[in-house]
C-alpha cells in the first residue's frame, strides 16, 4: 500500500492539538474505569479461570457464582478472593461444583482476613493465570497460521457478513464466502444479545437478524474457516461484537477462542443503546486490555454516528470519536495495527459534490491515523431498495476505499435495507470490489488533491470542527460533577442522544473497587506490554 | 400472448383509458420485465434450459436468458428479459387511499390547540430485539426526513422517545404515566416475522392495560407490514417506508378529531 504522505497538508499543530484534547477528555474517565468493577468483569474474570457451562435453564454460571458472592460480600472486594477462599475452605472440589451449590445457597462466601486472604489471592491468580496463557497461546496460534497460510495478497482486506442466526447455516455461507474472496468473516449477533446481562451458552440455532455470540458458536466457525484457510493458502480472520452489556466476557471467550477481530467501540453502547456509561467505560477497558494481549484487532463504530445524523454536518463527531477511540485503546495497551477505526459512505448522493467529499473525509481519517488498519464502511442510509443505484453507489464506496488506502473494506450489498444478502447479492458485490481495486487501487499513486483545493479545504474543515468539538467536551460540567466527557454524553454533545451517568442499562452491575479489591486478570493486564513488534506487521 | 399484439392495446391512448394494463419495456403493450435469479445448478446447457423453464412458468413468453455466470460450482446466476404474459385489470386493484388532509405544521398545531387545548403527546420506541431506530428517529427527532421536520418540532406535539429494545410492559407503563394519545412503534427486523410478533403483542397489552375505547392511537412503522393488515396487528394505523413526520402528524390531527367527536 502506498502511503498517501502528507496529501491533505494539515497542520500539524492541530493534529497534536486534537490528540491532546482528546487524551486530556479520556483522562478523568480511565480513572473511573480503573475505580470500579462490574458484574461482567467479574464473570469474565471467573471464565479465565476455566469456569464455563450453564443450568438447565441455561443461566450460566458465571451468573449464578458472581449473584452468590455479590449478595454475600459484596462486589467491591472483586469475587475471586471470596471464591477461592471458599474453595481452599473445602466448600467444593472446583469452580462448577461451587458456582451450582452457590446457586441452591448451600455456599457461604466471605472476605478472608491475613493469610487467608493471601493464599485466596495466590490461588485465585493461578486460576486466572490459566486463562491468560491460553489467550497467549491462541496468539501465538494465530501468528503461526498467519505465517503457513498467509495473508490476503492484497489491501484492503474483504470483510463480508454472515447473518443466519443457526451457526451450522452460518458455517457453510462463512466458507463459501471465504471462497468467494472473503478475508473477513463477520458473525453478526442476534439483535437482542447486546442487552443481554449473560453471554448465552453452547451451539445456537435461533436468533433474530444474526447469530447468538457463544463460546461455542465461536469455537465452531474458528474450525471451520482454520479448515478453509487450509484449503485457500490464506488466513481468514473471524469477527464477532464486544459490545453491550457482556462486553469483558465476550472479549474473554474471544481471546481463547482465537477470534481475530472485534468490534468494540467507546461510546456505541451509551449513546445507541442506552447502556450505563459508567458500565460501558469499566467494561470496555477491561474487554480492550483483553484485546490488547490477544492480538484482537478492534473495529470501532463510527459509521453509526452518520446513519442517524447527517453524513455533512456530523462528519467531525466521526473524527472525534475515532481520536478518543484511539486514546481509550492505547491506554488499554492496543497497538497502531490493532486500531481499525470506523467511518461509512454516508453523504446523501443527491446533494452536489457528495463523492468529493467521501474522499475528503476518507483522506482526513487515513491520514490522522496512518498506521491504523482503518474500516470502510458502506452506505447503508441513502440504500433506497433501487439496488440497480445502490450496486453504482457500492461502486463510489469501493472507489473511494481504493483511492484511499483502506485497511478493511466491508463491503456494500445492493440489497441492504430490502432483504439479507442473497448468494448472488454476495457475488455481484464482490464482483463489484475486485472491479474497482484492479482498476484503480494504482490512483493511490496518481491522486494528489491540489493544494488548498476543494477536498484540502474540506478536510481541514472537518478538523476543525472536530478541535471546537472536543473543546467544548473537555469544558464541558455539569451539577453533579462528572468527568467532562460524562457531562458531555449527558446533555447530549454526541446526536441529540442524552445518556447521564446515572442512567441507562447496567448501572445496577457496577461498584466502586474498595481498597481491598483484587483481580488478578487486571493485576496481570496492567502490567503487561505488548511483545516486540513483529517484522511485516 | 397474442393478447400483446391486439390492436386495442397497441397505442397509448387506448392503453391509458382502459383498466387492463401490462408492463412497458419500450412499446406500449410489450409487456417487457427483467429478473434476475439464482438456480442451485452448476453453469451448464441444463441450468440454462431449466433458468429458461421457470421464466416461461412464471408468465415471460418469450422469455430471453440474456446472462448467466456461475458463482462456484454448485450455483448459477442468470438475468432474463421477457414479455410477461399477465394482465392486471386495474378495477380489480384494492389500495389504501389517503383520507386525511396533509397539514402543514402550522396547521396541525392550530388543530391540536382548538381540539385538545393541551399538547398531544407522542409516546415512540422500537420494541422487542429491534434496535433499528432509523424510522422511529425520521418520525421524531427534530432532525426529521425528507426534508421534513419530526414531530418535536411541532409545538403542539410532545414526543417522548424510548430509542431501542424497548420492552412491551415498559412501553405501556410510559405511555400511561405520560398520558399518551398516540404510541408510535417502529419495526424494522422481519426475520421470523418479528414485527408481527411484536406489533401484536404490543397491540394487546395496550387493550389489556386500558379500558376500552381509551386505548390511545396505536401506530406500527416499517418497511414490510402488508397493506390493510392494522386489524390483524390489532393496531389503528400502519406507515410504511418513506412516510414523512408530516404525515403521521396530519393522521394524528385526524384521528384524534374523529375521536373527539365520538365521545361524549
Amino acid at each position: 500500500m502506498t502511503r498517501p504522505d502528507a496529501m491533505l497538508e494539515l497542520d500539524p499543530a492541530v493534529v497534536r492539538r486534537a490528540r491532546a484534547l482528546a487524551r486530556k477528555a479520556a483522562a478523568p474517565v480511565v480513572k473511573i474505569a480503573r475505580s470500579h468493577t462490574t458484574v461482567s468483569v467479574e464473570r469474565a474474570t471467573l471464565r479465565l479461570a476455566g469456569l464455563a457451562g450453564a443450568d438447565h435453564e441455561r443461566v450460566p454460571w458465571v451468573n449464578h457464582l458472581v449473584t452468590a458472592v455479590r449478595d454475600e460480600v459484596g462486589l467491591e472486594h472483586g469475587v475471586t478472593t471470596p471464591v477461592y477462599d471458599a474453595l481452599l475452605r473445602g466448600e467444593a472440589p472446583d469452580l462448577t461444583t461451587l458456582a451450582q451449590k452457590a446457586a441452591s445457597g448451600n455456599v457461604s462466601f466471605r472476605m478472608p482476613t491475613g493469610r487467608e486472604a493471601t493464599a485466596a489471592r495466590r490461588a485465585a491468580a493461578k486460576g486466572v493465570g490459566a486463562g491468560l496463557r491460553t489467550i497467549d497461546r491462541s496468539r501465538a496460534t494465530r501468528d503461526r497460521l498467519i505465517k503457513r497460510h498467509g495473508d490476503p495478497k492484497t489491501k484492503p482486506w474483504i470483510y463480508l457478513i454472515v447473518a443466519t442466526g443457526d451457526i451450522y447455516e452460518d458455517i457453510p455461507q462463512a466458507q463459501a464466502a471465504a471462497r468467494e474472496g472473503a478475508d473477513i468473516i463477520a458473525v453478526i449477533r442476534s439483535t437482542g444479545q447486546s442487552l443481554l446481562d449473560y453471554v448465552p451458552e453452547g451451539a445456537t440455532r435461533e436468533g433474530f437478524a444474526g447469530t447468538y455470540a457463544t463460546q461455542e458458536n465461536f469455537r465452531l466457525m474458528r474450525a471451520a474457516l482454520d479448515d478453509v484457510s487450509k484449503e485457500l493458502g490464506r488466513y481468514v480472520r473471524l469477527t464477532n461484537y464486544a459490545s453491550g452489556l457482556c462486553m469483558p466476557e465476550i472479549a474473554a471467550l474471544a481471546g481463547m477462542e482465537r477470534l481475530d477481530m472485534m468490534l468494540n467501540d467507546s461510546m456505541y453502547g451509551i449513546l445507541f443503546r442506552d447502556i450505563n456509561p459508567i458500565r460501558t467505560f469499566v467494561d470496555q477497558r477491561f474487554s480492550r486490555q483483553v484485546h490488547a494481549r490477544a492480538g484482537i484487532i478492534i473495529n470501532t463504530g463510527e459509521d453509526n454516528y452518520l446513519t442517524t445524523a447527517d453524513a455533512v454536518e456530523a462528519a467531525h463527531t466521526v473524527t472525534v470519536s475515532q481520536l478518543l477511540n484511539e486514546r481509550f485503546a492505547k491506554e488499554a495497551g492496543l497497538e497502531d495495527w490493532q486500531l481499525g477505526l470506523g467511518h461509512a459512505f454516508e453523504i446523501n448522493p443527491d446533494i452536489p459534490d457528495s463523492f468529493r467529499m467521501e474522499l475528503a473525509h476518507a483522506m482526513l481519517a487515513r491520514q490522522l491515523f496512518p498506521d491504523a488498519p482503518l474500516k470502510w464502511m458502506p452506505p447503508t442510509k441513502h440504500m433506497t431498495g433501487d439496488v440497480f443505484r445502490g450496486y453504482l453507489l457500492d461502486g463510489f464506496f469501493n472507489l473511494v476505499g481504493a483511492m484511499t488506502g483502506q485497511g478493511i473494506l466491508l463491503v456494500g450489498m445492493m440489497t441492504e435495507a430490502v432483504v439479507t444478502p442473497f448468494l448472488s447479492d454476495r457475488d455481484l458485490a464482490l464482483q463489484n470490489v475486485r472491479y474497482v481495486m484492479n482498476a484503480a487501487s494504482g490512483l493511490t499513486e496518481d491522486f494528489h488533491p491540489p493544494r488548498d483545493g476543494y477536498i484540502q479545504t474540506r478536510a481541514r474543515q472537518v478538523l476543525s470542527e472536530a478541535v471546537d468539538l472536543l473543546d467544548r467536551i473537555v469544558s464541558d460540567t455539569d451539577a453533579a460533577g462528572d468527568a467532562p466527557l460524562l457531562a458531555a454524553i449527558a446533555d447530549g454533545t454526541f446526536g441529540l442522544m442524552k445518556r447521564p451517568a446515572t442512567g441507562g442499562k447496567g448501572l445496577d452491575g457496577v461498584s466502586e473497587r474498595a481498597d481491598d479489591y483484587d483481580n488478578p486478570a487486571t493485576t496481570a493486564l496492567d502490567a503487561w506490554t505488548p511483545p516486540a513488534k513483529m517484522a511485516g506487521r | 400472448m397474442s393478447a400483446a399484439k391486439q390492436p386495442g392495446q397497441a397505442t397509448p391512448s387506448s392503453a391509458a383509458s382502459g383498466s387492463i394494463i401490462r408492463p412497458y419495456g419500450d412499446t406500449t403493450g410489450d409487456g417487457m420485465v427483467q429478473m434476475s435469479f439464482t438456480l442451485p445448478l452448476p453453469h451448464d446447457k441444463k441450468a440454462e434450459g431449466a433458468a429458461l423453464q421457470l421464466a416461461r412458468k412464471m408468465g415471460l413468453d418469450p422469455a430471453l436468458l440474456v446472462h448467466a455466470k456461475a458463482m462456484g460450482p454448485d450455483f448459477t446466476f442468470f438475468v432474463v428479459y421477457g414479455s410477461s404474459t399477465h394482465l392486471v385489470n386495474l378495477d380489480d386493484v384494492h389500495v389504501v387511499e389517503r383520507e386525511y388532509p396533509l397539514l402543514s405544521a402550522k396547521d396541525a398545531n392550530l388543530t391540536i390547540k382548538k381540539q385538545l387545548r393541551r399538547k398531544l403527546v407522542v409516546v415512540g420506541a422500537c420494541i422487542g430485539t429491534d434496535a433499528h431506530t432509523v424510522g422511529i428517529d425520521a418520525i421524531l427527532n427534530i432532525k426529521g426526513f425528507a426534508g421534513e421536520k419530526g414531530l418535536e418540532y411541532y409545538r403542539e406535539i410532545k414526543v417522548v422517545n424510548l430509542g431501542a429494545q424497548v420492552l412491551v410492559p415498559e412501553l405501556v407503563a410510559r405511555a400511561r404515566a405520560e398520558k399518551a394519545d398516540a404510541v408510535l412503534v417502529s419495526q424494522v427486523v422481519t426475520q421470523k416475522d418479528a414485527h408481527i410478533h411484536n406489533t401484536t403483542q404490543m397491540s394487546a397489552a395496550f387493550r389489556e392495560a386500558y379500558p376500552a375505547g381509551q386505548v390511545p392511537i396505536l401506530i406500527a412503522g416499517g418497511p414490510r407490514f402488508e397493506d390493510g393488515s392494522e386489524k390483524a396487528l390489532g393496531v389503528d394505523r400502519i406507515f410504511g417506508r418513506g412516510t414523512t413526520p408530516g404525515e403521521v402528524a396530519s393522521y394524528l390531527v385526524h384521528e384524534i378529531g374523529l375521536r373527539k367527536g365520538k365521545k361524549p
